[in-house]
């Protein structure tokens, strides 16, 4: 495997910094059932990591540990070369921290503008009182953080469905408006939970360029877990693999796709029993 | 007719541009909606935006009678692009941005271009793919950088960065003087055409031609400065650059730009033009999406909604055109306008159309009527990029579905022996580009434009009516008269039917490819629990080709009825299992069928049409808008509908 200590320049011009999560022996129990067990990897600054496996390997638990949303049982977080501290998810998000999810968490009801300002939530100070009278600051604030989210609105490329309800939406593009939202919050690391499940070949593609787009223009860290081989080797600067809770592999996509445990674990081995 | 720079007192529009920002600087000229907000700029603005760039072109080294090719959406930069061109000397030759690589290759090859200014990655993206072929191009300039930051930037620079080169080193005396050396000769935009059957013809306009035309036609229609117009279809089309270029600096009316071709219906209304231009497909999609969403709305609305849409019908046509109207109908009228056409108007983005205009394709006399009762004063006009627009157009008061109107200012027109339609006017085209032979075969040595169009003038009216293409319009097997596209605009008109294709030259009678409108027909299907999972299977729904072949039998029927025609009826017809589309070179890029292509193509379905086979197997190749290819497998049914002979109709 190629030694990543220092920072370096990928092929396609991009920096990958220095460690900017770093997770050490990581064991996750529900019960009695162990899902992650004892695994460490580190997520570097500006790189697209992603995480794969067969159904039930741990990845979205694994995920979960990182927004906060799980507290492990053993094992430390870093993050920018400090050990985090037990966290409620909101204040890991407080940290530039986002995710989507792998089934989408959408206001239905609410239009796709609505639901992309509530990912700009960390950044209002303004009480409710203040809100309501929408006088001085609570005002600015909303101005600056509709500046953000049109911006995003425009990145995406979602401007006609800006006023549309998201339950309207076909799944692509409420899976587009997720991402959108996770963006608007300006995370410095983006965790994506399959954002091209269910989707057909053409809305993958643009997936996959937004994804990049992200990654090049806002320098935006990028973990994602995701099954199409095809997309996951395309795109990631690095891939670690679970299965059963446990870590197979991790490297680059050339040294997981040689990598005999993987293969194994993906096809399946025979028994001689 | 002959005005000259010193009547017009302005040789080119880098010299409109220049009076606008002397003469009304703080009105706004450009309007943008970006980040959900329109942005705007005055005519100062524009100018100094023009300015800045055209000096950072002399900076990239943009000689004199260059040609610098302009690709992507409406955006106001890429109009400025334009003018900044001109005003270094140079000449703008816009593109459709949605051409594919190799289209843009042969126009690029085509015009030696040396700079091209562009939108955004795509159109880098595509002329990158054919860099190779094109050793004369040395600079492109894109103006949205997204995801090209990682491209060589050797030959590569960003808008941006060209207006802040002109604005630190530009050299504005060399600048000045460029501009002031443009005379009314000088050519002020080449344009390809759409070549609906060769190669694209570059088409050289002059200041003259372009100045001249815009100044007449505002004067026909009174277009004033107060004008809003929204600029949505190809930059590349010589309509858009009469009226977005030419008439807006003429005027100085403003020019609005939708945030993406997604939102052009919701940017629509909220700008509300005064002066309006669409294809007909533009009016039938508007028109198809008010009667979907009618026949969803509650019972009420639904027979209010019918109840003064035929008031409309009897009344609106009449008081546009000034007719006497009784007191009775006038109120009805102002009740309608009150409860159902004024709202609906203004969710069309209609509601403020002073001039309205419809030209491409012929229209629909239902769907003509329909926005003309509403109150909107829709007409229609003819013309041709060799004519820079303007052939005939409809005066106000005298609007018929069924011509094209009156010569427009300045223009002559006459009629050849074989019924061709040929004209003269300021406007007239100075040349094909390194095409001298289509030139002189297009345009004769005293100025006279063949139009390809046969038609005539209608004697009690003096207005020109089109029956087709010259070389369209064949013989059958017994000689009798073969106009295609005539018969093709009858069974368009129904708004189940998006295209057809009617095929007879020489054969003893016709038959016809038709493709469904999967919008209407796909809500006809849900509305009746007729399940279907692609745009094929709904194709080859018995019921849909019940229905298809009841509007062929009207058709048929009322073909009959005309003589000289009676033979054009569809005997046999099949229902298209694809869309036929440009990307598959099936049609242009302004959506007018290629018959070569679609006869060499579909081969083996018309010769399924000139046998009695009752269905066809077949594969067809497609493109994806990627470029990528795949093939289809279908297996159609052939119909055979009543055809009737014009004796029965006479006997009836």
């Amino acid at each position: 495997m190629k030694d990543m200590t220092e920072s370096y320049v990928t092929e396609d011009g991009r920096t990958i910094g220095d460690v900017m999560l770093d997770l050490r022996n990581i064991t996750l129990r529900f019960g009695g059932v162990e899902a992650i067990k004892d695994i460490s990897f580190d997520i570097r600054e500006g790189e697209i990591r992603a995480i794969i496996g067969p159904n039930g390997a741990g990845k979205s638990s694994m995920l979960n540990v990182i927004s906060g949303f799980y507290i492990p049982q053993e094992g430390e977080v870093w993050f920018h070369g400090r050990k985090r501290p037990q966290m409620k998810p909101y204040q890991v998000a407080r940290q530039g921290i986002a995710r989507t999810f792998q089934n989408i968490a959408l206001f239905e009801g609410m239009t796709v503008l609505d639901n992309i300002m509530t990912g700009r939530l960390n950044y209002t100070k303004s009480g409710m009182l203040a809100q309501a009278i929408w006088k001085g600051k609570a005002e600015r604030e909303e101005t600056e953080n509709r500046e953000k989210v049109e911006r995003v609105i425009d990145f995406l490329e979602i401007q006609a469905i800006r006023k549309t309800p998201v339950g309207r939406l076909p799944y692509g593009l409420k899976k587009r408006v997720e991402l959108a939202r996770a963006l608007a919050a300006d995370p410095k690391l983006l965790l994506l939970d399959e954002p091209m499940a269910g989707m057909n070949v053409e809305e993958k593609e643009d997936m996959s360029r937004f994804i990049l787009d992200v990654n090049d223009e806002f320098g935006t860290t990028i973990a994602l877990i995701e099954h199409d081989m095809g997309v996951v080797m395309d795109l990631s600067d690095r891939v670690v693999v679970m299965d059963y809770g446990k870590k197979i592999g991790d490297g680059t996509p050339d040294d997981v796709r040689n990598n005999q445990a993987v293969i194994d674990a993906y096809l399946g081995v025979a028994h001689d029993d | 007719m002959s005005a000259g720079p010193v009547e017009t007192g302005v040789a080119s529009l880098p010299a409109l541009l220049a009076r606008n920002a002397r003469t009304m600087g703080a009105k706004t000229a450009y309007r943008e909606k970006e980040y959900g907000i329109w942005q705007t700029w005055s005519w100062a603005d524009a100018a100094v935006q023009v300015a800045d760039l055209a000096k950072g072109l002399l900076t990239l080294g943009v000689a004199e009678g260059d040609l610098v090719a302009i690709s992507g959406r409406n955006r106001p930069a890429l109009y400025w692009a334009m003018l900044a061109t001109q005003s270094v000397g140079a000449v703008p030759v816009p593109l459709y941005q949605d051409a594919a690589a190799e289209e843009i290759a042969y126009a690029l090859d085509h015009c030696g271009a040396k700079f091209a200014i562009v939108g955004d990655q795509e159109q880098v993206d595509k002329i990158a793919d054919v860099r190779d072929q094109l050793p004369g191009l040395r600079h492109i300039v894109y103006l949205d950088g997204r995801g090209l930051r990682k491209y060589d930037h050797s030959d590569l620079t960003s808008y941006a960065e060209v207006q802040a080169a002109g604005r630190a080193a530009g050299n504005e005396a060399e600048l000045d003087r460029r501009t002031a050396a443009l005379t009314y000769d000088h050519t002020c935009v080449m344009l390809y055409t759409s070549g609906t059957t060769s190669r694209p013809k570059g088409v050289v306009l002059s200041n003259r031609n372009v100045i001249e035309t815009a100044k007449n036609s505002c004067d026909f229609d009174s277009l004033k400065s107060d004008e809003e117009i929204l600029a949505y279809l190809p930059m590349a089309w010589v309509g858009d650059f009469i009226f977005s270029m030419g008439q807006a600096l003429w005027s100085g009316f403003c020019v609005n730009c939708p945030e993406s071709a997604d939102t052009m219906q919701h940017d629509l209304r909220e700008i509300g033009p005064s002066y309006f231009f669409a294809p007909p497909q533009v009016f039938e999609r508007q028109l198809t999406q008010v009667m979907i969403r009618m026949e969803d709305a509650s019972p009420l609305k639904q027979r209010m909604f019918h109840h003064y849409m035929d008031v409309a019908k009897r009344v609106g046509p009449k008081l546009l055109d000034g007719e006497a109207v009784s007191l009775k109908d006038r109120i009805a009228y102002r009740l309608g306008n009150y409860f159902v056409y004024a709202p609906l108007k203004d969710t069309l983005g209609l509601g403020r159309v002073k001039v309205g205009y419809t030209a491409g394709e012929a229209i629909g006399p239902e769907l003509f009527s329909f926005y003309r009762s509403l109150g909107i004063n829709l007409k229609q006009l003819y013309g041709q990029t060799e004519a820079t627009v303007f052939i005939t157009q409809q005066p106000n008061g005298q609007v018929r579905s069924d011509t094209v109107g009156v010569a427009s200012p300045g223009v002559e027109l006459k009629i050849s022996d074989s019924g061709e339609v040929f004209y003269r006017s300021p406007g007239v085209f100075v040349e094909y580009f390194n095409n001298p032979d289509s030139t002189a075969d297009t345009k004769d040595a005293d100025g006279w434009v063949a139009t390809g169009d046969a038609g005539f003038i209608e004697e009690t009216s003096g207005h020109l009516r089109i029956i087709d293409r010259v070389k369209d319009v064949g013989k059958m097997a017994d000689g009798s008269m073969f106009a295609p596209k005539y018969v093709e605009n009858k069974l368009k008109f129904y708004p189940d039917i998006l295209e057809a294709v009617v095929f007879g030259a020489g054969r003893d009678r016709c038959t016809a490819f038709i493709n469904i409108d999967l919008t209407a027909v796909g809500n006809w299907a849900e509305r009746n629990n007729i399940a279907y999972s692609s745009y094929q299977e709904l194709s080859q729904n018995q019921q849909v080709l019940d229905t298809i072949q009841s509007h062929v039998e009207t058709v048929n029927a009322s073909i009959a009825q005309d003589e000289m025609l009676a033979n054009c009826q569809i005997h046999r017809f099949l229902v298209l299992h694809k869309e036929l589309d440009a990307d598959d070179g099936e049609m242009t890029r302004t959506r007018k069928v290629r018959r070569g292509v679609i006869a060499e193509k579909f081969d083996d379905l018309i010769t399924a049409l000139y046998s009695d086979a009752p269905t066809i197997y077949t594969e067809t190749e497609v493109t994806y808008e990627d470029g990528r290819k795949g093939r289809i497998k279908a297996t159609l049914d052939i119909r055979d509908a009543k055809v009737l002979t014009p004796m029965t109709v006479a006997a009836e």
